[in-house]
């Protein structure tokens, strides 16, 4: 580390390996190398709140040695998106421009404005990043791009905004062919692994909510004219039990990883098929599918597939084709639908009740 | 993949375009691509209505309703009686 200094007296992140000392002062020099921190970090920020706090300091930094010829990336302060960036730009001389989106991911930020051409060019001048370049070409992430106004960010900072691709990881790709992105390269994905990767977020706030759904259970089938009876809680209440959790599987886990191979283009309906479908071996199992049974298995196909239904609407959002429009009528159809079906599936469920206990 | 028919609401006058290319640049569905120097909206149920080809359009070409496609932040609004914004991170 010749060219460094100052790192006697300056506790560093763990992710930068030295300071650059540069005409607008220092700037951390950030490894192209993921360490355990880092990848414990991904991981965290993948399944829990964690990612709520998961932030870099925006400013400036550099990968390598960067000269007054190199390339400038902008990337979010999202400390997952830095990471991913940093990474890709192993072995190149280049500037990083964190910009402040509240800790938000590019495409997310873009979507809220955070990720932005007010704060793009607000961060350019306050980080006096054109003074550490002769040229005038800064490069954003594509998925940016919905936040960001090319053409207002030439007239006020005088940079011309190239768009690099939608993955980091075609980066060099990118620059190696003069800034050109291949239509493969713009294109968003959605393949298994990025939506299996989303479903622990998804399914995390749901398993706080099975225990509150075991007592409701509990209460609706363990009471009895004589009392709570804890017997008939528990043997009439299993099974809705089993099946709530196979509801809560159906949607949040299932309808994302099988979403193309599910018919039909509805989130909504999707979600309905697969509770329906995942319920189905069960009640065959506990053997509902009969006359005697035909109240309860009214009520199972009823309820859980509903419910398996709007789990998977939920996972529009996390989606990377849906549209507001579109998210828009499936609520427009689907919210009536729910209240209605959830309305019969409690009247069947009361008259189950007055059956057991022989009111009439 | 591909979401609900004819639902987007993407529009885009040919007239008004002068070839930058910015909306193929930016498109993360491949809607349009240059043909004779022109841009072409291809298929338009791909649209996710992120609204990027939009704002950098320089001559105002092309008009969305840009915004999020996310349930929650429908239902939410639907509450509030506000915008549908992502309340996620």
């Amino acid at each position: 580390m010749s060219n460094t200094c100052c790192t006697e007296s300056i506790k560093m992140p763990h992710w930068a390996d030295g300071i650059l000392a540069t005409s607008g002062g220092p700037v951390y020099r950030v490894s192209t190398r993921w360490t355990r921190r880092d990848r414990v970090g991904q991981v965290r920020s993948r399944i829990s709140t964690f990612r709520m706090a998961y932030t870099v300091e925006p400013g400036i930094y550099a990968v390598g040695n960067p000269s007054r010829e190199s390339e400038i990336f902008v990337s979010a302060n999202y400390k997952l998106s830095f990471d991913i960036l940093r990474r890709e730009l192993k072995g190149l001389n280049a500037w990083i421009l964190v910009i402040d989106t509240k800790g938000i991911n590019v495409w997310c930020a873009a979507g809220k404005g955070t990720f932005g051409t007010e704060e793009l060019v607000s961060r350019m001048a306050k980080t006096g990043i054109a003074g550490l370049v002769d040229h005038r070409r800064i490069i954003v992430p594509q998925l940016g791009a919905p936040g960001v106004d090319a053409n207002l960010v030439k007239k006020e900072s005088g940079f011309r905004v190239y768009y690099g691709p939608a993955r980091a990881s075609d980066i060099p790709a990118y620059l190696s062919s003069n800034y050109t992105a291949t239509r493969e390269m713009r294109t968003v994905q959605f393949r298994l692994i990025d939506r299996l990767i989303l479903t622990p977020i998804e399914l995390n706030p749901l398993l706080k909510i099975i225990p509150v759904f075991a007592m409701a259970v509990l209460l609706v089938f363990g009471l009895q004219p004589s009392g709570i009876v804890f017997m008939s809680a528990f043997t009439h209440g299993l099974p809705i039990f089993i099946l709530g959790v196979i509801a809560i599987l159906a949607g949040t886990l299932f309808t994302p990883v099988f979403l193309p191979f599910i018919p039909f283009r509805s989130f909504a309906i999707k979600g309905w098929l697969a509770g329906a479908i995942l319920i189905f071996p069960y009640l065959y199992y506990i053997d509902w599918l009969v006359p005697g049974k035909i109240l309860m298995t009214a009520f199972s196909f009823l309820f859980f597939p509903m419910v398996s239904s709007y789990l998977g609407l939920q996972f529009t959002g996390a989606s990377t084709y849906t549209s507001l429009s579109g998210v828009k009528k499936e609520l427009k159809i689907g919210i009536p639908v729910y209240i209605s079906s959830g309305i019969a599936s409690l009247v069947l469920l009361v008259i189950y009740k007055i059956n057991e206990w022989g009111i009439v | 993949m591909i979401y609900l028919k004819n639902v987007a609401s993407l529009g885009y006058d040919p007239q008004k375009c002068t070839g930058c290319g910015r909306c193929v640049e930016v498109c993360p569905h491949g809607v349009f691509f240059m043909q004779d120097k022109r841009a072409v909206m291809g298929e338009r149920d791909l649209c996710m209505e992120c609204g990027a080809c939009q704002k950098n359009c320089p001559f105002n070409a092309i008009h969305v309703n840009a915004g999020v496609g996310c349930a929650n932040a429908v239902i939410r609004s639907i509450a509030t009686g506000s915008e549908p914004t992502c309340g996620c991170s």
